[in-house]
């Protein structure tokens, strides 16, 4: 038969090889279906030029757009979780954790550091949804502590770019106590005359959301990503229908007054300058 | 320092309202008894029957039994609210017979005015708040209120509120502000609620709203967890100077069942979740959570509405004073260091 042409030998495709199919030069579009050329693609910080599906991208790639070229340096990099809890599933949270360390290159779901965003000094966080889900545990608790000590300390701005399930349920209430740290630590950033630009993007939900992702003093989001407390299944198993389209996506919230803008990823490197130079006006003298 | 009486227990409980809705009657008569409560209420319904013999009979050598018994039953509730396994204290937290926040509030004040409505959008009924006097203490209170029966649980949304609930709230916060007064909160929520119409009208700003200013309060907060502390509907009442769980409520970071269904894929599994997700007033006072652990009655709050106020009272009477005591800067000084530090992390 035809079809026997294509069969593959299982052992012809190594999964080496099987993770490397990004590396091809087309990419087809999760939303349009369009095939993109990938290199048209990445220049266009992975928004589908066809329709501006906002693809996934990694924290790396928003420090790149975002920090003054040569300003970046990362802080703090070398915090790890410990296991408050002796916590255990089918695994160890301390091999999960090990195991996402391994894979991902990082020590936890945020990278911080210090740089200068259209010659603005800044703090900028960036988060990691690829270490368990961008959850918060302490280390995402602490260091957003220290990025907030940081800005005070140096007066700079504070940016934080989410992506996030929520809370790291295996750090138990740890866990949930970060959401309460972190908002202590905004009350002091805010005391200090300092801006806090929140950025939220696909998907930011939970504990998250409900503490420093909705606090900014303005919050942009990139289009179409998920925001919300409850997790749409959450929502559709308790009021059993199902959920309007484009419910709790970055549109409706503009709409329902929790978002200051939608900023299409092209357009946020200079949206945030915007702001800092309003709002560090009296921060920054030359 | 829980009493342990208990066919005092049993009376107390039959006789008091729970102020709401109707009568609490104790074991079987209230219809609900949990599975390890089991032998020990039936035992109880047994010598509560045989005093009554007793006494309309006049038969004084019942006596002797009717001591035996008790001095059984007694042991019985040593034996087994000594060594409760993390799922059944989820489930006497629970417990459908449980005083709620409004049960409390009827006991520790001597005037208690409720307030109303967030000013924007409605009157949530899953959280009840007012101003409120102890002899001669006066102070802000704010709870989570479950309802008792379908009907009224249903007016309460089970306990589970809606963005304005957290946004009455954060005005009241500012009356206890300006008026200088120290602010009480109880915790009783299996969380916030997950519906449609919270999450139009920012279920999660609300909550997040809600922890900053709290954080940044010039007045003490004392936060009492009276039964279900649910993730972050919880701690939107609970960022406090001061945290006390009873020796029975819980507080999480999720339900165990939810936990369940996410790692097992199967929400049965809830016991076990319950075991490794360390939320008993034990656990967390070993974490560093929180301050400290007002002990019930043996049987549990429901068995003694109000000896457990009066626990509940003596240890506001204890804290709110010397909390009063701190200047206002050092005070939140105070809370912001308790809360930086709360964290489990390696540096290398």
């Amino acid at each position: 038969m035809a079809l026997e042409w294509f069969r593959r030998e299982r052992s012809v495709i190594s999964p080496e090889q099987k993770k490397s199919t990004t590396d091809a030069l087309w990419i087809k579009c999760e939303s349009c279906s369009e095939i993109v050329f990938k290199q048209e693609l990445e220049k266009q910080h992975l928004v589908c030029p066809k329709c501006s599906f906002h693809f996934a991208m990694e924290g790396s790639a928003y420090i790149a757009m975002l920090a003054d070229e040569g300003s970046w340096q990362e802080t703090d990099s070398t915090l790890r979780s410990l296991d408050p809890l002796s916590f255990k599933d089918s695994k160890k949270y301390a091999d999960r954790v090990t195991a996402s360390i391994r894979s991902t290159g990082k020590n936890d779901a945020i990278t911080i550091g210090s740089c200068a965003v259209g010659g603005f000094p800044a703090v900028l966080g960036v988060m990691e949804f690829s270490f368990m889900g961008g959850s918060v545990g302490s280390v995402v608790g602490e260091k957003i502590a220290r990025a907030v000590d940081h800005a005070i300390a140096a007066d700079r701005a504070l940016i934080l770019i989410s992506r996030s399930g929520g809370m790291r349920m295996q750090e138990g209430m740890v866990s949930l106590m970060q959401m309460a740290k972190t908002s202590v630590k905004l009350t002091q950033l805010g005391e200090a005359g300092l801006p806090y630009i929140s950025i939220l993007t696909n998907p930011t939900t939970g504990g998250t959301t409900a503490s420093f992702s909705m606090l900014g003093d303005v919050i942009f989001a990139e289009p179409g990503a998920l925001i919300g407390f409850a997790g749409p299944r959450v929502i559709k198993q308790t009021i059993g229908q199902d959920l309007p389209p484009g419910f709790q996506r970055s549109e409706f919230l503009l709409e329902k007054g929790f978002l200051d803008r939608i900023v299409h990823r092209s357009d946020l490197k200079p949206t945030v300058v915007q702001a800092l130079r309003v709002f560090m006006h009296s921060k920054v003298h030359a | 320092m829980s009493k342990t009486a208990t066919h005092e227990a049993v009376k107390s409980g039959a006789a008091h309202s729970n102020g709401t809705a109707g009568t609490v009657k104790s074991g079987f008569a209230s219809g609900f008894v949990l599975d390890f409560e089991k032998p020990i209420v039936e035992l109880e319904h047994k010598i509560a029957e045989m005093r009554t013999l007793a006494e309309s009979s006049g038969m004084k050598n019942l006596g002797v039994e009717i001591d035996r018994m008790q001095k059984k039953a007694h042991r019985m509730r040593e034996e087994v609210y000594s060594q409760l396994s993390r799922w059944q204290k989820v489930q006497l937290a629970r417990h459908p017979r449980r005083p709620y926040t409004l049960d409390y509030i009827e006991r520790l004040f001597s005037g208690f005015l409720e307030l109303h409505g967030d000013r924007a959008f409605g009157d949530d009924h899953a959280i009840v708040s007012g101003i409120a006097e102890m002899d001669n203490l006066k102070m802000l209170v704010i709870g989570h209120q479950k309802g008792r029966g379908t009907k009224e649980n249903i007016y309460r949304n089970f306990g589970m509120a809606n963005p304005e609930g957290y946004r009455k709230s954060i005005r009241l916060l500012g009356l206890a502000e300006k008026f200088k007064l120290p602010v009480v909160t109880f915790v009783d929520t299996p969380g916030a609620y997950p519906g449609l119409g919270a999450e139009e009208r920012g279920q999660a700003e609300a909550i997040a709203r809600s922890l900053y200013e709290m954080a940044r309060l010039k007045v003490p907060i004392l936060t009492i967890v009276i039964g279900e502390g649910g993730s972050g509907g919880a701690l939107a009442l609970s960022i406090a100077d001061r945290i006390f769980m009873l020796e029975y409520s819980i507080y999480s970071v999720i339900s165990p069942e939810g936990c369940a269904s996410i790692l097992y894929r199967d929400a049965a599994q809830a016991p076990q979740a319950a075991e490794s997700l360390k939320l008993t007033a034990d656990d967390l006072l070993e974490l560093g959570i929180i301050d400290g652990i007002i002990p019930e009655p043996k049987g549990g709050a429901h068995e003694n509405f109000d000896e457990t106020a009066q626990s509940i009272k003596l240890r506001l009477l204890d804290t709110l004073p010397e909390l009063l005591r701190e200047p206002s800067d050092q005070l939140m000084e105070a809370r912001h260091r308790k809360y930086e530090r709360i964290g489990y992390f390696l540096e290398a």
